[in-house]
């Protein structure tokens, strides 16, 4: 799956967008982050406060308990400020 | 109903006559425009960042949930990414109905869900020559689109 990551999620992780491969345990997008946090500080930057940060599965948002099986991109991103 | 998301300006009045060209069963046309402020001349720029795809599907639900809860004619919503400068507009929605009230409410729902959910994120660029920061989402924001959940 595609990982994409916007504003200064994207700054910190350091990449626009990556593919994933994670383990078949990573089953939600908290779980993801998880992972993601595992493989470097970069990681462990941009999800520090993992609870401000919001996910999208396939464009549609969605919360962290949301099951990760089937996504093609996931999506990483801080609260929006548009308007 | 009519999302865009653009880099270039958008015609306010012409987007609003278009909702009422050839009909004449519209009574009410809210416009509202998002502009760019200078924060007290300090400003330069604002950069819009957006999640290309997914900005256009999530306001055209937001546009769809508008419609399912007033009885609009039509309505148009538009917002702009990349560099803006203080004065320029940034977002544009357009209501239409047979009366002013859906017209206002679904106007105010539409800014109030736009603001919380459409994928966008604005970074400040300072006249002293330093890239800011990005903008803080505001709980005011979040408690304002609540206030349409019940």
């Amino acid at each position: 799956m595609k990982a994409v990551y916007f504003a200064w999620v994207r700054e910190r992780v350091g990449a626009t967008d990556e593919d994933i491969a994670p383990p078949a345990e990573v089953r939600t997008v908290g779980d993801l982050i998880g992972w993601l946090v595992s493989r470097g500080e970069n990681y462990a930057y941009a999800f520090e406060n993992a609870k401000a940060i919001r996910a999208a599965i396939d464009r549609k948002h969605v919360k962290h308990d949301a099951l990760i099986a089937g996504a093609k991109e996931i999506a990483f991103f801080p609260p929006m400020t548009g308007g | 109903m009519a999302v865009r998301v653009q880099s270039e300006p958008f015609d306010a009045a012409a987007e609003a006559r278009a909702l009422t060209a050839g009909r004449a069963d519209v009574g009410a046309v809210v416009t509202f425009v998002g502009l760019c402020r200078d924060e007290g001349g300090t400003l330069a720029a604002l950069e819009l960042e957006h999640y290309p795809g997914m900005a256009e599907e999530e306001i055209s639900r937001v546009v769809a949930e508008a419609q399912a809860r007033w009885p609009l004619m039509g309505a148009t919503a538009i917002h702009r990414y990349g560099k803006i400068a203080p004065g320029e507009d940034i977002v544009l929605v357009v209501t239409a109905s047979a009366h002013r009230a859906a017209a206002f409410a679904a106007a105010e729902f539409l800014m109030d869900y736009l603001k919380t959910r459409a994928p966008f994120w604005k970074k400040e660029h300072r006249k002293d020559g330093t890239s800011g920061d990005w903008v803080a989402a505001k709980d005011a924001d979040d408690a304002a689109a609540d206030r349409w959940k019940a």
